[in-house]
């Protein structure tokens, strides 16, 4: 196994002296946030970092919060494992707080970030579709000057996000959801524990009290595409109707034949298309008809 | 990569002072430096193993601040501050802890070299969780392997553990 070779460690105090340093070095450097991807493409993927910028004594960038307007912003280096057990996700997201605890193992859970999950941008990371149909965004940070994007138009391609070098993800804000949104998050791979997903759908939805029409819809897919994505004619198709299993089936056809999924090690194209019209339907389903909240490892050994 | 190999001239020195199994240590790494290789090189304790290497087996947990963590990734400089406690600092005045009890005693292990990152993993849930329910121990311990398979016994091993940690008087 091939070892880290020498490099220069920096340790800003803060987001701004972060991106001065990257801006005064150059190419060549890294920021380290958890380090469980950074070490790895070291160890496995020949990355030879000139040198890294440990964002970890940054204050202020991590945690979770609420804000009066119902939002919570939760901070780029809050790590995997506090998703995962945040009494306030659990409450109000539990779907979220699964697809956290769906990541790797506990070990990588306690050091893995929120933020350098999504700002390495793998199409298969779990959490992403679970923050894209809560309609996350992603505020970003330069020197002093802020930007916030849609975590939708953050990804850009496999690894690629629209930050430039010098710019730092710094917070992931959840905006007001609707009263009494229901959300699942299903995660599709032979081994159940240590291992990517094949196929990662999320959907959230918002039932009308009287007619029990879907008010609001949201449908995201993982690990189908170069980046996570919406399923938005999928969600077309469900907009004030009332979820039924054959309408959920329609959609479920939908998401497979708008996601871009490609063939690799870990499965073709086609299992993966046919999976998503399966687990969109099934996520629906136990979204929108789900009797008695259960704990979500009891619904994965329901799953199937 | 021509300016991106740092000379040995150049080396950086980051001085850290961090606990390890109790114990105030003073030291210091180089940046590339592997929190596992600092445990087994320089303090020599090579209960911490090394085996898959890239954070999937589990076999080099340590706790950090009580967390379980994988050695073999973290950077040695990164446990300046922290606790770090490894499988020497868990038996106290010669007297073994309940999980090391309850591994020998119900069979948790065959080879042994998965079992340090067991009983550290098993410590971390026992500690958050004293009463923790099987799909909950399990879920725990998805990042430990057993190459000997021997799962349940070791699941055995942390059930019967529990139950004497939780016992009154102790």
């Amino acid at each position: 196994m091939r070892r880290p070779e020498a490099l220069e460690i920096f340790q800003p105090a803060s987001v701004k002296e972060a991106c001065q340093i990257i801006r005064k070095n150059g190419p060549g450097g890294h920021f380290l946030a958890g380090g469980t991807d950074l070490v790895i493409a070291i160890k496995e993927k020949g990355l030879a970092p000139r040198y890294v910028v440990d964002l970890k004594r940054i204050p202020s960038l991590s945690g979770i919060g609420e804000n009066p307007d119902g939002s919570l912003t939760i901070g780029a280096l809050t790590t995997l494992r506090e998703v995962e057990i945040s009494p306030l996700i659990r409450k109000k997201y539990p779907f979220l707080a699964q697809s956290a605890a769906e990541v790797g193992s506990i070990q990588i859970r306690n050091r893995a970030t929120i933020g350098g999950n999504m700002a390495n941008a793998t199409p298969s990371a779990d959490v992403a579709p679970s923050l894209l149909v809560l309609d996350t965004k992603a505020k970003i940070s330069c020197d002093g000057e802020e930007r916030v994007v849609t975590l939708e138009d953050f990804f850009v391609g496999p690894g690629k996000t629209v930050m430039k070098q010098d710019e730092i993800l710094t917070e992931l804000i959840i905006p007001p959801t609707p009263a009494g949104l229901r959300g699942e998050y299903m995660k599709f791979s032979p081994r159940e524990m240590m291992d990517l997903a094949y196929v990662g759908v999320a959907v959230a939805l918002a039932l009308e009290t009287k007619t029990k029409k879907c008010q609001h819809v949201r449908i995201a897919l993982g690990a189908v595409s170069p980046t996570p994505m919406r399923a938005r004619k999928a969600e077309a198709i469900l907009l004030n109707q009332v979820l039924a299993e054959e309408i959920a089936e329609r959609a479920g056809e939908e998401a497979s034949s708008e996601c871009k999924p490609i063939s690799d090690v870990r499965s073709s194209a086609e299992y993966r298309r046919e999976m998503v019209r399966v687990n969109t339907k099934r996520a629906l389903l136990n979204a929108g008809l789900g009797s008695e909240p259960i704990s979500w490892l009891e619904r994965r050994d329901k799953r199937y | 990569m021509a300016e991106g190999t740092a000379k040995a001239e150049d080396r950086q020195f980051i001085p850290i002072s961090f606990t390890l199994n109790g114990t105030t240590q003073q030291t210091q790494v180089e940046p590339h430096e592997l929190l596992i290789d600092v445990i087994r090189n320089r303090f020599g304790l090579t209960g911490t193993k090394r085996s898959c290497d890239v954070q999937v087996c589990g076999a080099c947990t340590v706790l950090v601040d009580g967390r379980p963590m994988s050695s073999c990734t973290t950077l040695a400089f990164e446990a300046r501050g922290h606790e770090v406690l490894t499988i020497e600092g868990l038996a106290k005045n010669g007297k073994l802890h309940p999980l090391q009890a309850a591994f020998i005693e119900h069979g948790g292990f065959q080879c042994g070299f998965c079992t340090p990152g067991m009983i550290l993993a098993a410590k971390a849930l026992l500690d958050q969780n004293p009463e923790p329910n099987r799909e909950e121990i399990i879920h725990f311990m998805e990042g430990n392997i057993c190459r000997c398979t021997g799962y349940k016994k070791i699941l055995e091993s942390i059930v019967a553990a529990a139950k004497i940690l939780r016992s009154p008087g102790r």
